[in-house]
């Protein structure tokens, strides 16, 4: 892995030439015998793949509108054919996002429309081959899910969509991937991600009082399985331990410290991602998301606070309140939901994303800050994928861009905005989302950062930015591994909330 | 000759009304088990109306992709639109007063009509990433377009057609009462081509139209929290545990 280098940043604003078969290959690891068969999959690649992946694919369009519509809908009209960093990184024309969605939609137009059955050549159609199905397994684990191509297309069709589907498909023939089946694996076993048990998560936040004790002087607590507490909170499990993840858990902690609200974690539902959504299995995705229904239920919470994570926000904004109740609006008889619903404290959104959450204490005045403790900071925010363009924050629409930046500026001096082609809506992922944050597929993570790391440049060399805030738990990591690559320091990346944890006064309000 | 045009347009009409009536059943049949609007996304119905309305008429996303696409795509799906209504004129008698007044307008929208499909026939054989991603189909959708377009400029600027026996034929089609159809082969090229086009509306990428109206990335409302949103498969699952 060490052999990586960065790509050459490009003269702004040119559109890569293509580098066809430029990421050819095996792709990512395949998901072990062991692995899959926890997850109810076929250990190996089953010997009737073919058929049974043309039946899945049925399934899938009977069950989503989405994947019917986008296969269809498409016109290459190119709209989105430049804008995946994946794309702009590797140069690889199958990586564009209409390219992307052709390998399953040619498969599609064979199979399951007439002139792909009449004419294959004249439209593009193509049989389901192996060569076909490891192109899928190569090619669709070069997305991120990321949905920057959905902001450009005239259609909104979302690459993600088609990903999750063929990924969907894939698992059920018995050739998925490893890194998404044993960390979903894990939170099903453990409960979270990085199969860190209870009595070690319990210690690992002793360890955490002590270490804010010793800095500040104050007892800020991190408790855990506390039945009662106002607060649940949800948080990726790499809070816990990985830097620079652990310095927002810090800040969360000592926000509700500030506040006096009482909270709790969860030792068997200790994590807020849910890769059951990288795979496209709504049945994965939603017995990911029942561990914290019933996490709620036991410890009798009335809230449920999330902490820094893109696309675990996006799962819990969209898609808890259909996987698991977390949220309002069930229909009286809707037993299901209104269990847990009735629970719940109405007067807030739920859920609530821990910026909404310090946010709110900021206007209402309830947290002060000393800003000169980030002096030394000068800050760029990155929007993360999942939060920019599949949730949002503060009840109206751009709410999500707005908040995590208020945040920032309530608590530090010096915030500049990178290129506005390149933040909101039309962010760039960090290279290491949708499941694709593993080592094996270190080239692609550190060619799909490149048009992150070009405006970063651009903003450190112009302005002197040396901080770049992120509130995603992917970001963080993926981040501090190629920010090396590319001559930046590691430490330069951190969470609002670690900047939040530097600032606030404890002692008074 | 009349009798097979007649057959032709007859044929056509119903696979293009039930082949794009059947797809749009499968679009509505079709659950959406998850919120996946594109955000920032309007929280209310309205907004939502509003921005498929942008989307419909501006090409508000395209715009933000890229302004050539934009620009060409948006000057002949505008010209296409008033031609279709200026054509309105062979189908009603007394022809509508709307219909009567855009009919300059129509007549030039064929000339613009047919320069957008060239400038995006061009984008499609000159961007290396567009020519990367067409099929043969691609480049047939866009001859076909502009052979319609071409043959009819042909019969209003240079070899004129009997506009008044083709509005007799199209009347007498509509009540069933069959007229004959003035011979002239720039004729039989147009109404030959418009009938394809109407034939494979409903199997091919054509199918963009109806499409945009069901994208769950655009049509649905930002609510997430404050209203349960769930698919009757997806039910089914709480009654199972």
């Amino acid at each position: 892995m060490a052999d990586i280098t960065a790509p050459a940043y490009r003269v702004f604003p040119i559109i890569p030439a293509l580098k066809p078969g430029a990421m050819e290959g095996s792709g990512p690891y395949v998901s072990g015998e062991k692995m899959n068969e926890a997850l109810g999959f076929p250990g190996k690649l089953v010997d009737d793949w073919h058929d049974k992946a043309i039946a899945k694919m049925g399934d899938l369009l009977g069950k989503y509108r989405s994947l019917t519509v986008y296969m269809d809908a498409c016109v290459h009209c190119g709209a989105c054919s430049d804008k995946c960093h994946y794309f702009i990184g590797t140069q690889d024309p199958k990586n564009m996002p209409v390219a992307r969605q052709d390998l399953m939609r040619s498969v599609y137009r064979r199979y399951f429309t007439l002139p792909g059955k009449l004419f294959p050549k004249l439209v593009g159609a193509r049989d389901l081959t192996r060569e076909v199905l490891d192109e899928w397994h190569n090619y669709y684990h070069q997305c991120s899910e990321c949905r920057r191509c959905s902001v450009f297309c005239p259609y909104g069709i979302d690459t993600a969509e088609v990903t999750m589907a063929a990924r969907d498909i894939l698992d059920s023939v018995g050739y998925g991937q490893k890194y998404d089946i044993e960390i979903i694996g894990k939170v099903h076993k453990i409960g979270n991600n990085l199969g860190l048990p209870g009595p070690a998560l319990i210690d690992t936040m002793e360890g955490l009082e002590e270490d804010v004790k010793e800095d500040t002087g104050i007892d800020v607590r991190f408790p855990i399985d506390v039945k009662g507490a106002e607060v649940l909170l949800i948080t990726p499990s790499a809070d816990f331990f990985a830097e620079p993840h652990i310095d927002s858990l810090i800040g969360y902690a000592k926000v509700f410290h500030a506040t006096g609200t009482s909270w709790t974690l969860s030792s068997m539902s200790s994590e807020a991602a849910n890769f059951g959504m990288f795979i496209g299995n709504y049945e994965q995705l939603r017995k990911v998301a029942l561990r914290i229904r019933q996490a709620a239920l036991e410890l009798g919470v009335k809230r449920i606070v999330v902490g820094e994570c893109g696309h675990a926000w996006r799962v819990a904004y969209s898609f808890w309140n259909t996987l698991s109740g977390v949220g309002e609006g069930a229909d009286p008889d809707d037993k299901f939901a209104q269990m847990l619903q009735k629970q719940l404290d109405h007067r807030y959104r739920q859920p609530t994303h821990i910026c909404e959450f310090t946010w709110d204490m900021i206007e209402r005045g309830a947290l002060s800050f000393d800003k000169e403790a980030n002096d030394k900071h000068i800050i760029t925010f990155h929007d993360s994928c999942n939060v920019a363009r599949g949730s949002s924050m503060g009840g109206y629409p751009g709410g999500q861009f707005d908040i995590p930046r208020n945040i920032i500026k309530s608590v530090a001096n010096h915030f500049v905005e990178m290129d506005p082609s390149t933040t909101h809506e039309k962010t760039f992922c960090c290279g290491g989302g949708g499941g694709l944050l593993t080592d094996d597929l270190m080239e692609l993570r550190v060619k799909g950062a490149l048009p992150r790391m070009e405006v970063l440049k651009q903003v450190a060399d112009e302005q002197g930015v040396n901080f770049l805030a992120v509130i995603c738990a992917i970001c963080k990591t993926q981040f501090s591994k190629v920010m090396p690559i590319y001559g930046f320091d590691r430490k330069m990346v951190g969470g609002v909330h670690q900047l939040v944890s530097n600032a606030i006064r404890l002692g008074e309000k | 000759m009349s009798t097979f045009f007649a057959i032709l347009f007859y044929f056509a009409t119903l696979v293009f009304v039930v082949g794009t009536f059947y797809r749009i059943g499968v679009y509505t049949r079709t659950p959406a088990p998850l919120k996946i609007p594109t955000t920032p996304a309007p929280t209310t119905t309205g907004g939502v109306v509003l921005r498929m309305m942008r989307e419909v008429f501006l090409f508000e996303s395209l715009f933000k992709a890229n302004l050539w696409t934009w620009g060409l795509g948006w000057l002949f799906h505008a010209s296409l639109a008033l031609v279709l209504l200026r054509h309105l004129r062979y189908f009603t008698e007394p022809v509508w007063f709307w219909v009567a007044m855009i009919q300059p307008f129509g007549m030039y929208a064929g000339i613009t009509m047919v320069l957008g499909v060239a400038g995006l026939w061009a984008r499609r054989i000159f961007v290396e990433r567009i020519r990367y991603i067409s099929t043969p189909s691609d480049h047939l959708m866009l001859a076909l377009f502009l052979a319609i377009g071409l043959s009819g400029l042909m019969m209003r600027f240079v070899v004129h057609g009997d506009v008044i026996a083709v509005k007799g034929f199209m009347l007498g089609l509509m009540h069933f009462d069959l007229q004959p159809l003035p011979s002239s082969i720039g004729l039989y090229v147009h109404l030959s081509l418009v009938a394809v086009l109407l034939m494979i509306f409903p199997i091919s990428k054509l199918l963009h139209a109806p499409g945009l109206f069901f994208s769950p990335s655009r049509n649905q409302v930002d609510n997430p929290r404050e209203k349960r949103h769930i698919a009757a498969w997806a039910k089914r699952m709480e009654s199972e545990n």
